[in-house]
């Protein structure tokens, strides 16, 4: 794991000094609010419903015990004793008070974090697979890159207004956990044809009003190429991209108007330009980054604890067989915790939750802990033989619900309940959700299902690549649930397909309990997952559910 | 024909803490949608918000929202209102915990 230089450190308790002064003179007055807000944007600090949220950026999703602690101190001293983990990989508290603020950054830069570019049209932090460096699938640890760019990105003077945010995801794995179609630059460690690894590069992707998936522009970057390349890209697109309208301002859509072709013949120009001013230092720099980031020191132990448990518990069984994931390393498993108990707040931790988590971590899994895009908590490197211990500890905490990838493990946007953005809620309707199916207790039965929600447009919740998407409007003063089908955010990204008309709150429930129930009943075999019986039969029979014969009538009509 | 003026409520953000808080008559600010003042005159409403929006050093985003007569006092017609002056819905936090203390 990455360990801040004198450089690093230095620079973060500079941002903190400056940032408590701005606060300082906002309160005496000397800054009104429109001085102070961009201000504090930069420093990752808005303005939501209720209160302030502070959004903290967790570098590619990586902990180590001591930040995970720390996150939970600041949840105790200035917030309200918990935090909320989001599709970013980062961090946000709902309640800080604005005097607070500068003490709970200083606290974090104590231990290497900070809030810088978790807002603002600056590039924000760059996410990555949660099963980096430990996925079986893998061919390098795209984490040390991820670092790299990070350290170019911060506070880099060229990109620091944008047209609009912009967004850069990493995999070093052909299965895309990261989403990476969906942002402004996607990338995809692959092997060319003489085994050298590099990248896939990715551009104009994004959710949100208008999602696309994004193009290729590169089919094989060499590793080396990686910085001037994407410095390429923000630099055509920070001079292309649109200012005269929010709503256009993103890459996808400058990709989009101008063609893949010219944004790709502008890039390679400037690509031409800048590489020769790379002399090299930054591949200097990534190999230190690399030394980092070296696997841990593995242990050979027997896993009959884990046989023996996996035998005799059912409870740790049916977790073993939801929430593991093959790990490179034989004898180990990658754990995800979820943070989906039924009826509880998707990606909300407690403070003492976060620190049953980093104590696992530092006890059990070679002090690591990642943060995943879908709100969960993970801990990359166990040995087998603890995982019964472990399992014991989690569901002393809440913390062992055994529902990784299936409907209940719903990625949820703050929603109403706390965004200022927002124009319905999502929380409760993921709450009822979750309760609905576990009630039912078929949610095994049903298999892998991703339920995404976003309380509006700008799809925070990644509804349009959920296999089922629900995205919460205001119509005519009505909080309605619109219904999206056969979206998927891995490397097969597809953008959901609106179902219809929506639903009012009370009727969103029972429309995603028809929608299940009608693809339990048409699907081929158990092993047929929801997005391939939405693929092999297209929406009709899901709209005949949800529609009754007004659906019939309608497709007469069209 | 005229349009019909929608009742008002002057509401913003505590500068301090966030919360939502809303003007009263004698020109204080309350936690409580209840208390504001519920301005019937578009004009009037006008000057409201400009004597909310010039007390820079205690509000941030001073604006009008629409709002009905109610028994006790002033009541939200829009949802988005109506979360604002009851809290978050999934924990007792914000204007929840003060309801819970009264």
């Amino acid at each position: 794991m990455y360990t801040y230089s004198e450089y690093d450190d230095a620079y973060v308790r500079h941002r903190v000094n400056q940032f408590r002064g701005q606060v300082e003179r906002r309160l005496d007055g000397s800054l009104t609010e429109d001085e102070f807000k961009p201000l504090r944007l930069m420093n990752g600090l808005y303005l939501q419903l209720h209160a302030y949220m502070l959004r903290v950026a967790i570098p590619y999703g990586t902990l180590d015990s001591a930040k995970m602690n720390r996150l939970a101190d600041i949840a105790d001293k200035w917030d309200k004793g918990y935090g909320h983990f989001t599709t970013r990989q980062n961090i946000q508290y709902n309640w800080p008070k604005l005097a607070d603020v500068p003490d709970m950054l200083e606290a974090l830069a104590e231990v290497g974090m900070h809030a810088i570019q978790t807002s603002g049209n600056t590039i924000r932090n760059v996410t990555s697979d949660q099963f980096a460096g430990a996925a079986a699938d893998e061919i390098e640890d795209p984490r040390p890159v991820a670092e790299l760019l990070r350290q170019w990105s911060t506070d880099h003077p060229e990109f620091q207004f944008l047209p609009r945010k912009f967004k850069i995801a990493i995999t070093g794995s052909p299965n895309d956990r990261a989403v990476t179609k969906a942002h402004d630059i996607g990338l995809r460690m692959v092997r060319n044809e003489a085994g050298a690894p590099g990248f896939e590069v990715m551009v104009g992707g994004g959710l949100g009003r208008t999602p696309m998936v994004g193009k290729i522009i590169r089919d094989f970057l060499p590793k080396a190429d990686l910085l001037p390349y994407c410095e390429a890209v923000v630099s055509v697109y920070n001079t292309l991209g649109r200012r005269d309208n929010k709503y256009k301002a993103r890459i996808k859509i400058t990709v989009h108007e101008n063609g893949l072709d010219t944004f790709r013949d502008l890039v390679d120009a400037r690509f031409a330009e800048l590489r020769p001013a790379f002399s090299g230092v930054d591949q200097e720099v990534l190999q230190g980054i690399e030394a980092q980031f070296a696997a841990p020191a593995f242990r050979q132990a027997s896993d009959d604890a884990y046989h023996a448990a996996y035998e005799q518990d059912g409870m740790f069984r049916s977790w073993a067989d939801t929430n593991l994931t093959a790990h490179r390393e034989p004898g180990y498993s990658i754990v995800t915790i979820s943070l989906k108990a039924h009826g509880k707040t998707p990606g909300d931790a407690t403070s003492d939750q976060m620190r049953v988590m980093a104590d696992l971590a530092a006890r059990f899994g070679h002090d690591e802990l990642r943060i995943s895009h879908e709100q969960n908590v993970i801990l990359p490197h166990v040995h087998r033989s603890d995982l019964p211990e472990i399992h014991k500890i989690l569901k002393a905490h809440g913390l062992a619900t055994a529902n990784l990838g299936l409907i209940s493990d719903i990625i949820a946007c703050p929603g109403m309940d706390y965004c200022a953005l927002a124009t319905a809620r999502s929380i409760p309707v993921a709450q009822q959700i979750a309760e609905r199916f576990d009630e039912l207790k078929i949610e095994h039965d049903i298999g892998e299902l991703k339920l995404k929600i976003s309380g509006c447009i700008n799809a925070c919740g990644h509804h349009h690549v959920g296999h089922i998407g629900i995205l919460g409007l205001d119509r005519a003063g009505v909080e309605n649930y619109q219904i999206t089908l056969g979206g998927d955010g891995t490397e097969t990204a597809a953008i959901g397909e609106r179902v219809g008309p929506g639903f009012a709150y009370d009727e969103i429930v029972p429309a995603i309990e028809r929608i299940v129930y009608t693809y339990l009943d048409i699907r081929e075999s158990a092993e047929e997952r929801f997005l391939d019986t939405y693929r092999r039969v297209g929406a009709a029979p899901f709209k005949l559910a949800l529609y009754g014969e007004e659906a019939k009538g309608r497709a007469r009509a069209a | 024909m005229p349009r019909t003026f929608t009742p008002k409520i002057v509401t913003a953000n505590d500068l301090l803490e966030g919360d939502v808080i809303y003007l009263t008559e004698d020109d204080t600010w309350s936690r409580a949608l209840n208390d504001a003042e519920l301005i019937e005159d578009e004009a009037h409403a006008d000057v409201r918000l400009i004597f909310a929006s010039q007390q820079v050093d205690r509000v941030v985003g001073a604006y009008l929202a629409d709002a009905k007569p109610g028994p006790n006092g002033p009541e939200a017609t829009h949802f988005r209102e109506v979360f604002r002056a009851t809290g978050p819905s999934n924990y007792a936090h914000g204007k929840r915990e003060l309801a819970a203390l009264s």
